[in-house]
């Protein structure tokens, strides 16, 4: 794999996570190069929600670093984090179930708008212009994850995929540079899959770099540019999907030793 | 007799309300009862008191009674402003991530602490409200007699709910609180600094509980230290009526709380004034805690 220094837009250096004396992650070196689709794939309890957990400030790392478009955002809170242009969804789905499509969206926009109190109750002109550009903006992301004629329905009321797909439209509404989806197919059928899949591509072509964990293989070979495995919260292997498939470890990983004939 | 009842009932029912809200809207988002809220309140009331007694001695009301009316309510909610955000710095910021019994035990605290200094401060006999200010004249209608302080709360009361409504609706920031109530941690991951979201909420809260403690200093023209705490524990009722965390729950509820005393303390017997508050506290926890406008309570993950 091709390391330029200058496209490099995550790095983790040595990031290690510890609950009570366990090692969930020990050590991961990360590079994630600009504008590619990264799987980081792994068997059950590898450590890669808490590998995203620690990048998006969730919980601090307990050893490591963490740089960002060539910035250091280690220990950073949630909220800054998001501010430099990053963003997650999650295994489970956690939108505001008792808002509106529109407005999960708009929450999404905000980061990029600087809110003030004041401005807010006096509702002045540069606010007023202000929230024009973000609804524009929530009806564009609203178009282009096919949700727009759900605007004004409660996320609640939204069925399991497009509840799905306002998640990334919200996590899209926050401008980022890095995208980072845990299990975005997960519980989707076969077409929901496909569908989403087409969307992670559309949203590569706007040059938007995008780091997935992933357990469905079958999407993960076809559309990852690169995949980090992980097990036992060391990273083991990583490369083009196709290096990953041949590597002894990655299998062993999966499937386990081969038993030695004797 | 029954008019009469029901005027001061929603009199005394939207001053509950606007505390009510406050406990609300801090439960909504930090999923914490701030006991301490009842003494803001307390505080609001006697801020009131000292700004009035300080435009006395500048003769201001000599020029406008209004304005002086308009400045108290100023400096009392500014004041109960800067001690809710206070109160949130010290007492709660501190302890986010402790666990929930520990910030309830550190409300509890701030709540005799707040008590204590106030009558240090100001001593332990009951304070007066001027009469100079007192704003005389009465509405008769139909045997029931509504005072122009009664109007000037129901109307005040109606005007910052509405107020808080649209805010909450409309604006940016309460579409941001709104987002932090329902899940903080994902608000954060979205670039909403919910640090400052909880301290807007404390001063929204803290506001309307200053503005309701002047407005009961002038309908019953006495405050006193301990006013807080009963006060407190009846809007804490109303907003678990209304449903906690919902905030037209709480508004709902602060004013049946208010109409149910009223009515009681006229029918049956004002002795039990308190009584009949603290028995819908206790038959609503038993048959329907979720109050009336409450939604279920989800399970958080």
């Amino acid at each position: 794999m091709m390391l330029n220094k200058n496209n490099i837009l995550l790095e983790t250096k040595n990031i290690t996570k510890t609950f009570g004396g366990i090692h969930a992650i020990e050590d991961v070196n990360l590079h994630i190069n600009k504008g590619e689709i990264n799987a980081l794939i792994g068997p059950n309890g590898a450590g890669k929600t808490t590998l995203f957990n620690c990048i998006t400030g969730f919980y601090p790392p307990t050893k490591g670093r963490i740089i960002f478009n060539g910035e250091d955002i280690t220990g950073l809170k949630p909220h800054q984090i998001a501010e430099t242009g990053m963003a997650r969804t999650f295994q489970n789905i956690r939108l505001f179930a008792e808002m509106t499509v529109m407005e999960n969206i708009l929450i999404g926009s905000q980061c990029r708008y600087r809110m003030t109190l004041l401005g807010a109750i006096l509702n002045d002109k540069r606010t007023k212009n202000e929230e024009r550009e973000i609804s524009r903006k929530a009806l564009q992301y609203l178009r282009f994850t096919g949700l727009s004629k759900f605007a004004n329905h409660l996320a609640r009321n939204l069925s399991y995929g497009d509840q799905r797909r306002l998640e990334l439209a919200r996590a899209l509404a926050t401008e980022p540079k890095l995208l980072l989806l845990d299990e975005p197919a997960a519980g989707m059928n076969l077409n929901e899959t496909k569908g989403l899949m087409e969307l992670i591509k559309k949203i590569k072509d706007e040059e938007i770099t995008i780091l997935l964990i992933e357990h469905d293989m079958r999407m993960v070979m076809k559309i990852a540019d690169t995949i980090t495995v992980l097990d036992h919260g060391i990273k083991i292997a990583e490369g083009t999907p196709k290096e990953v498939q041949k590597n002894e470890k990655v299998i062993e990983a999966y499937i386990g030793r081969r038993r030695r004939t004797a | 007799m029954l008019l009469q009842q029901i005027i001061n009932g929603l009199t005394i029912g939207s001053v509950y309300a606007l505390i009510a809200l406050g406990y609300t809207m801090v439960y909504g988002i930090l999923q914490l009862i701030n006991f301490a809220h009842g003494e803001i309140y307390m505080i609001g009331a006697y801020m009131g008191i000292i700004a009035i007694t300080f435009f006395i001695y500048i003769g201001l009301p000599d020029i406008s009674i209004a304005l002086t009316l308009v400045l108290t309510f100023l400096a009392a909610i500014i004041f109960t402003g800067a001690y809710g955000i206070t109160l949130e710095r010290v007492a709660y910021r501190p302890l986010r991530n402790a666990p929930r019994l520990s910030i309830l035990i550190s409300a509890i605290g701030m709540s005799i602490v707040l008590q204590n200094y106030v009558m240090l401060a100001q001593g332990a006999r009951d304070k007066i409200f001027p009469h100079e200010l007192k704003i005389g004249g009465e509405l008769i209608i139909a045997d029931a007699h509504i005072t122009y302080t009664q109007v000037l709360i129901m109307a005040l009361s109606v005007l910052m709910m509405s107020g808080l409504t649209w805010f909450i609706k409309k604006t940016k920031v309460g579409m941001a609180m709104r987002a932090t109530a329902q899940d903080r941690r994902m608000a954060g991951l979205l670039g909403i600094n919910t640090d400052r979201i909880i301290v807007i909420t404390f001063l929204i809260g803290s506001i309307l509980a200053g503005a309701a403690g002047v407005m009961i200093s002038m309908y019953y023209g006495i405050v006193n230290f301990y006013m807080g705490y009963t006060a407190g524990i009846k809007a804490f009722t109303a907003a678990v009526l209304g449903g906690i965390g919902n905030i037209p729950g709480a508004m709902l509820g602060g004013i049946l709380l208010g109409l149910l005393e009223a009515l009681g303390a006229g029918y049956i017997s004002s002795e039990y004034k308190d009584v009949f508050a603290f028995a819908v506290l206790v038959l609503v926890l038993i048959f329907k805690p979720t109050g009336l406008l409450g939604e279920r309570i989800s399970d958080k993950v």
